[in-house]
């Protein structure tokens, strides 16, 4: 149990996958405009990130007993990318108010890179099913607490006067580079809690 | 867009006018997490390069036999097998830059600026151009990374290309090497590109939909997602 905990603060805080390893920046700096889309973003990445693990882990496993393990990049993102597709067409039939929710981001997604970017860490990091679960789900809630976070800071920033030389996108990424550093603060917690 | 540009003009746009990275807002992800120091950054644009050039000509090779609906898949089947390519052939000779690039090299795949280009140019151009202007856009990317890189291995660790450049008096601030570092720097480039844009009376850049490779997906009642994608100053 410990280390689902563990695994699961990991990937929220210490090692957010947006603040700390840079993956699924477009969408933190094109949807983070409106809290309300930001959250509709993240809940569609935190669907798609379990589901495409669920998937992917197994197919994986398939592949290395074949030697096929070259093979992993190609079928990793084929895969996502037909998910994607899949899961939008089963939405619209069966549950359209989760569509009108989520479905215009979906496929946004299938090029974002924090999804097949933690498929690939998962295997990496020579993770259990179950802790590879565990692990994407915890990415997904990572990217939705920066998502928010960083809406938050642009609502304020909209009503602030900025030097003219860093308005856009410029004082977007200082921010966020301040948002990220608060994050800092979190490193070597989690071995704290489970030392 | 609409002028005729010479094989040249092709090549040289990636490099300054329509960078990549600094105009466009393509690949922010790689820019930022592969530049903390010198060699990895030029490991990643020059990979990056490669499968950009191949991807160009293989797919405007292709255009005339891809069928519209399913060019996305088939653009994306292309571009990860070039990137499995160099992801082999990195491994094989070069296991220290594999180690510092990581799970970035894999992810060359969704890479934007790849797809961005695919969908862009080499689509609806001849080879050559579409191998120009490949080459054009891997420069500029490189050149970009290896900006970026410089500026956060010299101030985060002191050192350029792993040799020590700044005196011992002079403590090197970490900070630059982390997370936050890269997106103030990356921030401030952002700032310098601009101003000399704006010189030139260009108007800044943007996220926008503009070199999105999925743009065109987002129609009608995609357009809520989109039009936000297109404010992000």
């Amino acid at each position: 149990m410990k280390i689902f905990l563990s695994i699961l603060l990991t990937a929220i805080l210490t090692n957010n996958y947006i603040l700390s390893k840079f993956l699924g920046i477009c969408p933190f700096l094109g949807v983070s405009k409106k809290l309300n889309t930001a959250v509709g973003m993240s809940a569609a990445v935190i669907f798609v990130m379990v589901l495409a693990t669920a998937v992917t882990y197994p197919l994986n496993t398939l592949l290395e007993n074949y030697g096929l393990g070259y093979l992993q990049t190609i079928v990793f993102i084929l895969v996502i990318a037909g998910l994607v597709q899949l899961v939008e067409i089963v939405l619209r039939k069966y549950i359209p108010a989760l569509y009108k929710a989520l479905g215009i981001y979906l496929p946004l997604i299938t090029t974002n890179c924090a999804v097949l970017g933690v498929t690939i860490l998962n295997i990496d990091n020579g993770y259990t099913f179950a802790q590879s679960m565990v692990n994407s789900f915890g990415a997904g809630v990572g990217f939705l607490v920066a998502m928010v976070m960083f809406a938050g800071v642009r609502e304020r920033l909209e009503s602030c006067e900025i030097p003219k030389f860093l308005e856009g996108l410029p004082i977007t990424l200082i921010a966020a580079s301040l948002v990220s550093l608060s994050f800092l603060g979190f490193s070597g917690l989690v071995e704290g809690i489970f030392a | 867009m609409a002028e005729k540009k010479t094989p040249m003009q092709e090549f040289t746009k990636g490099i300054l006018r329509e960078n990549p990275v600094l105009r466009l807002v393509l690949g922010t992800c790689p820019t930022l997490a592969t530049t903390t120091s010198l060699e990895s950054a030029i490991g990643m644009g020059l990979s990056a390069a490669i499968v950009l050039v191949c991807s160009n000509i293989v797919i405007s090779a292709l255009r005339k036999v891809i069928p519209q609906k399913v060019r996305i898949p088939c653009y994306i089947v292309v571009i990860a097998g070039f990137v499995t390519v160099v992801q082999m052939l990195v491994k094989a000779f070069l296991p220290a830059l594999d180690e510092q690039l990581g799970v970035y090299l894999p992810l060359i795949v969704v890479n934007c600026i790849i797809l961005g280009r695919a969908e862009a140019f080499a689509g609806k151009n001849r080879v050559l151009v579409s191998a120009l202007d490949g080459l054009g856009m891997g420069v500029g990317f490189t050149a970009a990374l290896i900006v970026m890189g410089g500026v956060r291995e010299l101030l985060g660790s002191g050192t350029l290309l792993g040799f020590s450049v700044l005196p011992d008096s002079i403590a090197p601030m970490t900070i630059f090497v982390l997370a936050p570092g890269g997106f103030f720097v990356f921030g401030m480039l952002m700032a310098c590109a601009n101003r000399l844009a704006e010189r030139k009376g260009k108007p800044k850049a943007t996220l926008g939909c503009m070199g999105c490779p999925l743009a065109e997906t987002c129609s009608s009642a995609e357009k809520a997602a989109c039009a936000n994608l297109k404010e992000g100053k």
